[in-house]
């Protein structure tokens, strides 16, 4: 018998402790906002991302290394040596008093004018922000609007909170203001609590559209009509390529806008630097939550942004950021119109970080993943920036980290695995699975012996000798 | 049997990452094989399958490497087949061998030369689907082997791209999601009955099998979500089957592991029917070694501890030189 059955003399001087049955004993003791926190297969997928064989179009990565990083690290370095009594210490919830009315500044480039500094709470990243936001606002089973599709990061905040979103259709104008008004409708007749709308009106994240001019009249004019509460999530406003920052919505109503800002785009992600602006009342919330979660934000990365925009110049920046990203969008784009076969249509973003693609009829981009990791090629499945499993033949490429050669190399690769994939799909379509000889015998239910029997072996490797 | 280190520092590089679909479970399994070195002494340093690879060990040579990548080129051979070009020594299965067991079906046909049970199955490339039709080729294998039927790629491991498919409806769509993990697909007759994992191990006396391992995911079908997340999925070591029964799984795990010239570890998975019959599904010639994998359960099961075991393994890889 050669089997190795437990000896305790042999290689077992400590003894192991003997495992869970299910790897976990606390497994049956979690939240319910925590069922769908699993492993999956995209996740998995997208660890190749990190080698450089492979061109990522998935992550939305600012291109730091376009800043002064020197001027950048002897500045932190200074605040560190000559005012670490303040910058390693714990400071103010609501966060630093000098960072506050430097973010009003730099809301003031987007028509918010009558912010005071006493209206903003610091937060850990834009992140952050909706997190605080729904905290103060949702109880489980209210309900979100939120455009169709919408930040993924977002969705995982609501979902946390078990809210229920609804989506509302967005076109290459941004959210649709008659969408908007009939899910309200429909949320009333349902009964259901509406807690906010949350829009990303400029160079939306995933689909790169910006809500218009027209339309942003439009949607405030139903929020008041319906007495609807807004929170606007502003990461890519200052980066638009063809024009001057839109006025924000936050510009048009003060009492009725929660104002999302973050220097994660405009500056460094890696701060995590980003702030809420809200009418008082709820400002004395949100510092309340944001000191039960963290305490306070932290003090050097604040002290550094505030440095930041005190001495360096940050517009400047933004304007190179914003030729960067241009001249990468321009890539993405030429590229995509003279290689993607046809079916395949996009979105042309004239700011921000994305372009969101949908596949030709009937594919499914995250069906289609191993096939692009395969091809050294990655990007972001649709499915994701739903919540309610939509999605399914979109996609989501970013061409803010690449350089423009490795974008055209990456659209390359991305057009020859949807062509596969339509050739995939011709093969498999349309096949008629009613006309085959099971159907009605065994299609939903086990196999017997008899038709085990009538079969017969059937490899084609080893016909005949079935044991 | 000799699963007690020696004292003499062993200098061990482990591989893993890789760039295939499944980097993200090799980088896990060569962080725990990693820490499980370095508890039980030896000098363990984790490297990724790449460019700076071959220089690396050049400049500093490693006793022996621990293949710790799954997927492709850890598993097919052509990893193995480096070291053997550079003679580096490594633990585990010779290039040939692992080409073997990596072709599913291949393996599949050896196996049952030998006598050993395997669920009837078809391998077949996309063209022939194409060429021939692929309403009539399914009409085919739908008659031959019946419902439900296991889809999964030829090759590849942690359940990637595999499916049960209980309704002929789904099966079109199944193709498509699975040959989007490779160019050739194997349709297997899916075997109700219990799933054990029988992990092998030659510490020196020729190969062994561990205690089984028996699987039995909450959701029923043991995915890659159930394979890695702590909590959906049961696992019993050793597991809760008659002594025959647990017998006959340890005999086709080292029938298969000395039938397709395996060596220094594996893992075979396996079914048992209602009936007590063992079927072979697959084996695994670099098992997988994450806090979730079912190898370290059996090396635990069987009284050793995981570093002493890997450390053995490496010592008598440094040996054969």
């Amino acid at each position: 018998m050669s089997s190795l059955t437990p000896d305790p003399s042999v290689g077992a001087s400590v003894p192991v402790p003997a495992r869970h049955p299910r790897l976990d004993p606390l497994a049956d003791r979690y939240a319910a906002r925590t069922h769908g926190m699993k492993s999956s297969e995209i996740r998995a997928l997208f660890s190749v991302v990190s080698r450089p064989e492979v061109v990522s179009l998935a992550g939305g990565m600012p291109a730091v290394t376009a800043l002064p990083l020197d001027a950048v690290g002897s500045m932190i370095g200074e605040l560190v040596s000559g005012m670490g009594a303040q910058t390693l210490q714990y400071g103010s919830g609501q966060g630093d008093p000098r960072l506050r009315e430097r973010i009003c500044d730099v809301m003031a480039l987007e028509g918010i004018t009558d912010a005071s500094p006493s209206e903003v709470v610091v937060t850990v990243g834009s992140q952050q922000g909706p997190d605080l936001v729904t905290r103060v606002f949702v109880d489980p089973g209210d309900v979100i609007l939120a455009e169709a599709p919408s930040y993924v990061g977002a969705l995982g905040v609501f979902q946390a909170a078990q809210a229920r979103v609804q989506h509302v259709l967005m076109d290459d104008d941004g959210l649709v203001p008659e969408a908007l008004e009939d899910a309200l409708i429909e949320c009333r007749a349902r009964g259901d609590k509406v807690k906010f709308l949350y829009t990303i009106p400029n160079f939306h994240n995933p689909a790169g559209i910006t809500l218009s001019e027209e339309r942003r009249g439009k949607v405030m004019e139903i929020a008041d009509r319906y007495d609807l509460l807004v929170v606007e999530d502003n990461p890519y406003g200052l980066l638009g390529f063809d024009r001057e920052p839109m006025r924000a919505l936050r510009a048009r109503e003060s009492e009725r806008v929660i104002y999302l800002g973050s220097f994660s785009k405009t500056f460094s992600p890696g701060l995590r630097v980003g702030w809420v602006l809200a009418p008082l009342a709820v400002r004395e919330k949100l510092v309340l939550a944001t000191e039960a979660q963290v305490l306070c934000p932290p003090s050097l990365t604040q002290y550094a942004v505030a440095r930041y925009l005190d001495t360096q110049p940050w517009q400047q920046q933004i304007k190179t950021f914003i030729e960067l990203y241009r001249e990468r969008r321009d890539a993405c784009l030429d590229s995509l119109a003279a290689l993607m076969p046809p079916g395949t249509t996009w979105t042309r973003p004239d700011g921000g970080f994305y372009v969101w693609l949908k596949l030709p009829r009937g594919l499914d981009a995250k069906l289609m993943q191993p096939r692009a990791v395969s091809a050294h090629v990655a990007y972001v499945p649709g499915i994701g920036f739903y919540a309610d499993g939509q999605g399914k033949e979109y996609m989501r490429l970013s061409y803010c980290y690449p350089e423009p050669d490795q974008i055209r190399e990456g659209v390359r690769r991305l057009a020859r695995v949807v062509e596969a994939e339509l050739d995939l799909h011709s093969t498999f379509d349309g096949v008629d699975t009613g006309s085959f000889r099971t159907v009605g015998r065994s299609s939903d239910r086990p196999r017997t012996p008899e038709v085990a029997e009538l079969a017969g072996p059937a490899s084609t490797d080893q016909i005949g000798d079935q044991p | 049997m000799t699963a007690m280190p020696e004292t003499d520092l062993l200098r061990a590089v482990v591989l893993a990452g890789g760039l295939t679909f499944e980097r993200e479970v090799s980088l896990s399994s060569g962080t725990q094989v990693v820490e499980a070195l370095l508890r039980a002494g030896l000098d363990a340093e984790l490297r990724d399958a790449d460019g700076d690879l071959l220089p690396g060990l050049a400049a500093a040579p490693a006793d022996a490497v621990f293949i710790a990548l799954h997927g492709s080129t850890g598993e097919d051979g052509a990893v193995r087949a480096v070291l053997d070009l550079a003679g580096v020594p490594y633990v585990g299965s010779p290039a040939a061998a692992c080409r073997l067991a990596w072709d599913k079906p291949a393996a599949k046909s050896v196996v049952r030369s030998a006598g050993v049970t395997t669920p009837d199955w078809v391998a077949l490339p996309h063209s022939t689907f194409r060429e021939l039709g692929a309403g009539a080729v399914l009409d085919l294998i739908v008659a031959r082997l019946g419902l439900p039927l296991m889809v999964k790629p030829a090759s590849g491991g942690s359940a990637l791209g595999a499916q049960k498919v209980s309704r002929v409806e789904d099966l079109p769509a199944a193709m498509v999601s699975c040959f989007a993990y490779g160019d050739t697909v194997l349709v297997e007759r899916f075997v109700e009955g219990i799933e054990l994992a029988v992990s092998v191990v030659d510490l020196g006396e020729g190969p062994r099998a561990l205690p089984a391992v028996e699987i039995v995911p909450e959701s029923g079908v043991f995915d890659y979500t159930s394979r890695y997340t702590p909590g959906l999925t049961e696992y019993h070591t050793p597991a809760r089957v008659p002594d025959d029964v647990a017998r006959r799984a340890a005999e086709v795990a080292v029938t298969v592991h000395e039938e397709l010239g395996l060596a220094d570890l594996s893992r075979t998975d396996l079914i048992v029917d209602a009936d007590g019959a063992v079927h072979f599904l697959e084996v695994n010639v670099s098992p997988g070694l994450t806090e979730t994998s079912m190898f370290p359960m059996a090396v635990e099961a069987a009284g050793h501890r995981l570093g002493d075991v890997l450390t053995t393994l490496l010592r008598q890889a440094a040996a054969r030189g």
